[in-house]
């Protein structure tokens, strides 16, 4: 909402500096967004008439002109403007003016000719012939009369003004108009305010209700509905006070009628219609619900699509216009209509804003009521319109109006406690300062009765709350002594879900893993990209009714595309190698179509590519399993059904019999479709199941006393036996004082036989009371032997 | 033969004194000490002497191999000192070479923030709430105060899901608000939460805007709770977030879900108030919503507004991330590119 200083001032006497206001006005609760001047950026340009001209020697098209700008000599202008004459009073733009878009003329030379300067059209100046309707179609500005030279054009064409716009909130509709913003200024203030009382002459005489008659329909939809008609119609460009504030308010002057109805609509808010009578059949109107499918052609020509649930303005044969969003092209004014009907209606503000956005016309006048209107400016607004076209000697006005108001609005009741509200604000106000905000914003008290009336036009004010804001916002906010609550003390500590999640990400970080984010909904191309199958549980998606594009259309049932995503944003931008985690959703339905909301399951998943293998990715993991104190519970499986993932490099995440993740290398040709040319390795981790597992109370374990006996055994294994049987063998037979088996070397090439692999274990045992000799070992390390000979039919390499 | 030892340690102390290495020392040590040493041999010559010469050529003798014994100790330690001296000379590094590393990753700057944030509260007292993305459209609207047709539903530009018991019903979330709602209805009094997370709302992807993003919500009832208790925790937490000389302002506002409402400033990280470039000169920077808890959520929430009143807050946190680190484009943030994550 644009509001012009000098319109405000007309309803507020103010004087303070814009700064003071804005500061002021905001602080009470109109946010000032910015302050928009006018007419500041052009400078340097200055009245002139032209004493001579004469054709340029060298170019049939360019003039020049001699132009007497007040000072003692005059200027030089070469200009390829025809429009201009001798004795032409002309704007002129001296050498460093700044003219619209940031223009800056300096002197020139044109073919030979010295050019001091230019003469402006009104585009130059940032303006346009609804502004200056006098100004030629192309060419330069003429003063329609003789004016003072060397003056500045911006004072004489009256371009300075000054707006301050305000970002409105949706609960008050009676601030989206300069009256409404002048009732705020005013209690901020602490001026008077009051619309002021309009007289008419009606000049026309007769009864506007022997001339129209107005029914409505469908009162759930229109709550009032207010004609006025006007007589003996001029139509002209309206005079410039008028244009300059509808332009100064973001409205572009069309003519006096369309400019007196847009003014009442800035001034109070209220959309206004004007209807040729002639061409209201029967010279009655029926508000009424469109028909289903109705097709009607609006004002800008354009025919649309109607439904019964779209309130409709029509006589008794025809629609004539959308209520509250448009008028139509069978009832525009001609230029000989013998009348005008005004109208000034109210309508259902949910009802036009769902009209203007299945129309998709959302209007000046559509975007006016769907914040719901107060109906009884209706009347008013049309006396408001009459007076001006009085005023502008636009037409004459007919005596009286129809008035159609099925359900009166009325003030409301609000019970009021001083002691409620300064224990809600914190503050002490006393009860006669709250009757006095009160009384500022029209709010009337009973004191005795503890209740306040409240005027139609603040829907917003519907409990004692609302009425604690209002004391709040002209007490002042910032008067409110800032306090620490008291009342029950409260722990504030993390709950042990998040106390694992912190471990996680700690751990990740550690690990030399940067944290990603990534959207969580996504296209659902992404399946055929990860190689999933048409018919795999990963498809069963949330899908999103209306999404931006078919990129954002469902929620993601894997965080495998997200992450693979952000690696080939580092691959492709030639970082050698890229480590991300991200701790993040997956959204699960649980049937479909969805009928209650989906299962979110958190996910851990890791992915890097660069120096790493797989064994890397894994230490990782198996160092969050230490961590989280799960080690012990947590198996590795081989894995071949993921079909994203390589079929021979990845590992089932199983405890207590079950999968919670997989940890491995990305299927290369998952890869490539990523447009990643190298090995890119990824985990998927149940964050739950972590939560589930973690033990994070620890014991003490005495640290040994006695030296240990250490043992290294190498054999040579078929390749296909995992080295975790070996261990496993190891562990099962190594006795009792067995402390550690480790597995430190594998090897395949040079001496062994194809097929085999060499494998070395480091064993340790130790007691823990006495120092260990070999001899007491011996016989376990042959039982492993002879285990892991008939077992696995290995041999020892060397003993 | 007492000339002979005044020779012989003479000599010594010369060989001594010359001496470069403990080598060296040792073989000289060996030449007039040892058992086929110099002094050994003049000592065999003794039997000729007279009884009366021998005890006082014998103290000589003595004396001279003490006097050698020290001078060796002596020449040793010095030789071994200058070893030392060379040897660590010699050892001398280049310590402006770079260390060698394990690098840590680093987390993202958004988590910066948000933990941040969370820890602020925490030592406040409030627990961090979670709640679903995917919500129903009673939590994210009806249960704020938010009815069918209202125009703050439009102006949230929600994304809806397909399916619900009725059309519309299933929604991604527009504000961690929802949340509030879930913890109220739990009934367990007093609340002191905040809660972050992922909101939704259909904004094109550009340089300031994103169809994802994060809010992290605030929500305190108990008995008695004032407006002035609203302004006192979020004064503390703008000087514990941006330092101590933030300075913060109220502004009334309006949402559905508190009454009165308000949107607080803090003072541009930029200028410290004076007004630049950055707050549009108006030295204030908008950083959050907030306000009284409506008594109608209240209500709606099984809480009877007559005996507890509440305060409620919520801000966008990609923007104070961005404010912080001077980041230019939102867009940075969803990339993960590790150059710009090893920045945080």
């Amino acid at each position: 909402m644009d509001v012009p200083m000098s319109w405000l001032k007309d309803f507020v006497d103010l004087d303070c500096t814009i700064k003071e206001y804005t500061d002021a006005i905001t602080l009470s609760g109109s946010k000032v967004e910015t302050v928009k001047e006018f007419g500041k950026d052009i400078t340097n340009v200055v009245s002139g008439k032209i004493t001579h001209l004469e054709k340029h020697p060298d170019a049939d098209k360019l003039q020049i002109c001699t132009v007497d700008v007040g000072g003692f000599e005059p200027v030089t202008i070469v200009t390829g403007a025809s429009n201009v004459f001798e004795g032409a009073y002309v704007p002129v733009a001296l050498p460093g003016a700044t003219l619209a878009n940031g223009v800056v003329i300096e002197k020139g030379v044109l073919r030979g000719v010295a050019s001091d300067g230019m003469l402006c059209s009104v585009e130059e100046l940032g303006c346009d012939r609804h502004d200056y309707p006098e100004a030629p179609e192309h060419g330069i500005y003429i003063f329609p009369e003789a004016v003072e030279l060397g003056k500045d054009v911006t004072d004489l064409m009256d371009m300075k003004d000054e707006a301050v716009e305000f970002e409105i909130t949706s609960n008050r509709p009676d601030c989206f108009s300069v009256a409404g913003i002048a009732r705020e200024t005013a209690a901020t203030f602490k001026k008077p305010f009051a619309l002021p009382e309009i007289k008419l002459e009606e000049k026309a005489g007769g009864n506007a209700a022997d001339m129209i008659s107005v029914e409505i329909q469908n009162p759930e939809y229109c709550y009032r509905y207010v004609a006025r008609i006007i007589k003996n119609v001029k139509i002209e460009p309206s005079p410039r006070w008028m244009r300059k504030r509808l332009r100064s308010a973001g409205i572009r002057p069309i003519n006096n009628i369309v400019d007196i109805t847009n003014y009442v609509m800035v001034e109070l808010g209220q959309p206004m219609h004007a209807f040729d009578i002639d061409e209201i059949d029967e010279r009655k109107i029926i508000v009424r619900n469109a028909k289903d499918g109705e097709k009607f052609v609006t004002l800008d020509g354009i025919e649309r699509e109607l439904d019964s649930e779209m309130t409709m303005i029509a006589d008794i044969n025809k629609s004539v216009g959308i209520g509250g969003v448009m008028g139509g092209e069978n009832s525009k004014i001609s230029e000989n209509a013998s009348g005008v009907l005004l109208e000034s209606a109210c309508f259902n503000g949910p009802n036009i804003r769902v009209t203007a956005k299945k129309l998709g016309l959302r209007t000046d006048a559509s975007s006016k009521f769907e914040k719901g209107l107060d109906p009884n400016m209706s009347l008013y607004a049309a006396n408001r319109a009459c007076q001006l076209v009085e005023q502008l000697g636009a037409g004459e006005v007919v005596a009286g109006y129809v008035d159609c108001y099925p359900a009166v609005r009325n003030e409301w009741e609000l019970s009021y406690s001083p002691e409620w509200i300064n224990k809600l604000l914190g503050t002490n106000v006393s009860e006669d300062e709250m009757i006095e905000i009160f009384d500022r914003l029209e709010i009337k008290t009973d004191k005795a009765a503890k209740k306040v009336t409240i005027p139609t036009f603040r829907p917003d004010l519907e409990a004692q709350a609302d009425l604690a804001e209002e004391v709040a916002r002209f007490y002042g906010y910032d008067k409110i002594e800032p306090t620490l609550a008291a009342g029950t003390p409260t722990v504030g500590r993390k709950t042990y879900p998040q106390i694992i999640r912190g471990i996680i990400k700690d751990t990740m970080i550690y690990s030399g893993l940067c944290e990603a984010m990534n959207f969580t909904f996504e296209s659902p191309k992404v399946f055929k990209k990860l190689n999933i199958s048409e018919n795999s549980h990963f498809r069963k998606t949330v899908e999103i009714a209306n999404p931006l594009g078919e990129d954002f259309s469902i929620m993601r049932t894997t965080t495998l595309n997200g992450m693979l995503t952000s690696l080939a944003n580092n691959y492709n931008r030639k970082n050698d190698s890229a480590a991300l985690f991200e701790i993040g959703k997956v959204y699960l339905p649980k049937s479909l179509p969805l009928m209650e909301l989906p299962e979110e399951k958190e996910l851990l998943t890791i992915g890097m590519y660069g120096k790493v293998d797989f064994f890397d990715l894994k230490g990782i993991i198996e160092e969050l399993f230490e961590k989280l104190g799960m080690t012990e519970k947590v198996s590795y499986e081989p894995r071949k059904d993921l079909p994203f993932m390589h079929p021979g490099r990845t590992a089932d995440l199983r405890t207590d019999g079950k999968s919670f993740g997989y940890i491995g290398e990305i299927h290369p040709l998952v890869a490539e479709n990523y447009g990643i040319g190298t090995r890119v390795y990824a985990a998927v981790v149940d964050v739950k199941t972590l939560i589930d597992n973690a033990q994070l109370v620890r014991t003490f374990k005495a640290l040994p006393k006695f030296p240990a006996v250490e043992k290294d055994i190498s054999m040579v294994v078929e390749k296909s036996i995992p080295v975790k049987k070996i261990e496993e063998i190891i562990v099962a037979n190594g006795g009792q004082y067995l402390e550690s088996a480790e597995l430190f070397d594998v090897y395949t090439g040079n001496q062994i036989e194809e097929g085999y692999k060499s494998v070395s274990f480091a064993l340790v045992f130790r007691a823990e009371d006495k120092t260990l000799k070999f001899a007491d070992i011996s016989k376990d390390v042959d039982n492993i032997l002879e285990k892991l000979n008939t077992e696995l039919g290995v041999n020892l390499r060397d003993k | 033969m007492k000339e002979q030892l005044r020779k012989i340690k003479e000599d010594a102390f010369a060989a001594l004194n010359n001496a470069a290495s403990a080598k060296e020392i040792d073989d000289i040590k060996v030449k007039i000490l040892g058992k086929k040493g110099e002094i050994t041999a003049i000592l065999k010559q003794m039997g000729k002497l007279s009884a009366e010469e021998r005890p006082a050529m014998g103290k000589i003798a003595n004396e001279v191999r003490a006097d050698i014994e020290n001078k060796i100790e002596e020449a040793k330690a010095k030789v071994k000192e200058k070893e030392l001296a060379v040897r660590l000379a010699v050892e001398e590094i280049d310590i402006t070479m770079p260390g060698n590393k394990n690098p840590l990753g680093h987390k993202h700057p958004l988590s910066i923030v948000i933990e941040e944030i969370e820890d602020i509260f925490m030592g406040m007292g409030y627990e961090i709430a979670e709640g679903p993305e995917v919500e129903l459209d009673y939590y994210n609207f009806q249960a704020l105060n938010i009815p069918e047709n209202h125009p703050a539903k439009d102006e949230q530009d929600t994304f809806y899901v397909k399916g619900g018991k009725k059309k519309g019903d299933i929604l991604l979330r527009t504000q961690t608000s929802p949340v509030q709602v879930r913890v109220m209805e739990k009934g367990k009094l007093p609340i002191r939460i905040v809660c972050p997370g992922k909101v939704y709302r259909a904004d094109e992807v550009d340089a300031t805007h994103s169809p994802i993003f994060h809010q992290l919500e605030g929500l305190v009832v108990d008995e008695n709770i004032t407006m002035g208790d609203l302004k006192g925790a979020l004064a503390v937490f703008a000087k514990e977030l941006f330092g101590e000389d933030t300075k913060v302002r109220f502004r009334p506002h309006h949402f559905p879900f508190t009454e009165p409402s308000a949107e607080m400033d803090v003072t541009c990280f930029a200028c410290g108030g004076k007004g630049c470039r950055v707050c549009k000169g108006e030295g204030y920077i908008e950083l959050l919503g907030c306000g009284m808890v409506h008594p109608k959520v209240l209500k709606m929430s099984g809480i009877d507004p007559d005996k507890y009143s509440g305060f409620a807050f919520g801000m966008g946190l990609e923007r104070v991330a961005m404010q912080r680190y001077g980041i230019t484009d939102l867009r940075y943030l969803y990339e993960n590119d590790v150059k710009f994550l090893k920045q945080f």
